[in-house]
């Protein structure tokens, strides 16, 4: 394509690779993949289009949260290396765009999933998107160091809303589930907040590390570490999986907490130096992916 | 390419893709329906 001349690029109409970016894909990925475990994990599945219409409004509802996320964001997105060249900041695209598509994409995945699925799935969608905006993002996010332990709920719900979008209930394995991401959640991002610090920082973000330190945030990772691997091997013991769960979850959890270690005892405080937390958060997105589809895997061998 | 060719390249991008949205939805609500038929909705 040719070099052009644009005087004011967010006048002109938004690129649909920006509204694509808006989305946050690469989350979107981790999101759809856990409630498409919970879907598969549920006692009963229901036809395959509604089970595939049930994973899109879930995709759908973490794109809206994303969009909303950097609607509200934008200001603060400037200020950060890490997340500069976002649409909203490097000015590609209106803030009211955004907003629009956001509040349009969450809107059309809570009525898509009432329509296809249930209106309890629809509702802990609704939930979940509402509460990743006005309680995470809007509430807790600019004012809290505990931000990510309470808005981690927000990013809980996939497999719960997929389970439920199966079989129309609540039951203990999806709530298990639930705390699994819940609790799962503080010490992944504080892994990625410490290495990424300076930026949160910057941005006058009150992220643990910043708020705390360094030292206190890596206690807080290997203390959150212990309840998360005790949630996740539960299953196996309260007899709601079988023993590839369970012995699966035993080996991912117990390396989980053997990599808190390296970051317990790292007195770095410079992003070069901080090899262990750059592994265990890489380690973490893993875990999770590993841990769901050993809960798949045991549920159809269990079949 | 000048602004206004920008534009319009944009518009005519954006409009295409909502095209093929939009077909790609009634599919998608004609197998729900008859999904839903399926099971005695």
């Amino acid at each position: 394509m040719p070099a052009m001349e644009i005087p004011n690029a967010a006048a002109l109409p938004a690129d649909w690779r920006d509204l694509l970016a808006l989305t946050k894909p690469r989350v979107m990925s981790l999101v759809v993949f856990t409630g498409l475990c919970g879907l598969l994990a549920a006692p009963e599945l229901p036809p395959a289009v509604l089970g595939f219409t049930a994973i899109l409004c879930i995709a759908l509802g973490a794109g809206a949260c994303g969009a909303l996320n950097q609607w509200y964001e934008a200001d603060l997105d400037a200020k950060m290396r890490r997340t500069a060249k976002r649409p909203l900041p490097a000015g590609r695209m209106d803030r009211q765009t955004a907003l629009h598509f956001g509040v349009g994409l969450g809107a059309f995945s809570v009525i898509l999933m009432g329509l296809a699925a249930n209106w309890l799935a629809a509702g802990l969608l609704a939930v979940s998107i509402l509460f990743y905006v006005f309680v995470y993002t809007i509430w807790l996010k600019p004012r809290t160091a505990q931000n990510i332990v309470i808005g981690g709920a927000a990013g809980a719900f996939p497999p719960l809303i997929g389970w439920v979008a199966a079989t129309g209930q609540i039951a203990p394995l999806p709530l298990l589930l639930f705390a699994i991401i819940f609790l799962w959640t503080p010490p992944h991002f504080w892994a990625l907040s410490l290495f990424v610090r300076s930026d949160y920082a910057a941005a006058g973000i009150p992220m643990l590390p910043v708020v705390a330190g360094v030292q206190n945030t890596r206690r807080q990772i290997f203390i959150y570490s212990l309840p998360m691997a005790a949630v996740a091997v539960a299953p196996w013991p309260l007899g709601l999986t079988g023993p590839i769960y369970g012995l699966a979850a035993c080996a991912l959890s117990a390396a989980f907490v053997v990599l808190t270690l390296p970051v317990l005892s790292n007195r770095a405080s410079e992003p070069s130096r901080m090899a262990p937390e750059k592994r265990l958060f890489a380690y973490s997105v893993f875990y999770l992916f590993a841990l769901f589809t050993a809960l798949v895997v045991d549920r159809w061998i269990a079949l | 390419m000048n602004h206004e060719d920008e534009v319009v390249r944009r518009q005519r991008d954006r409009s295409r893709i909502m095209a093929w949205l939009l077909a790609a939805f009634v599919v998608l609500l004609f197998f729900i329906t008859i999904a839903k038929i399926g099971i005695n909705w």
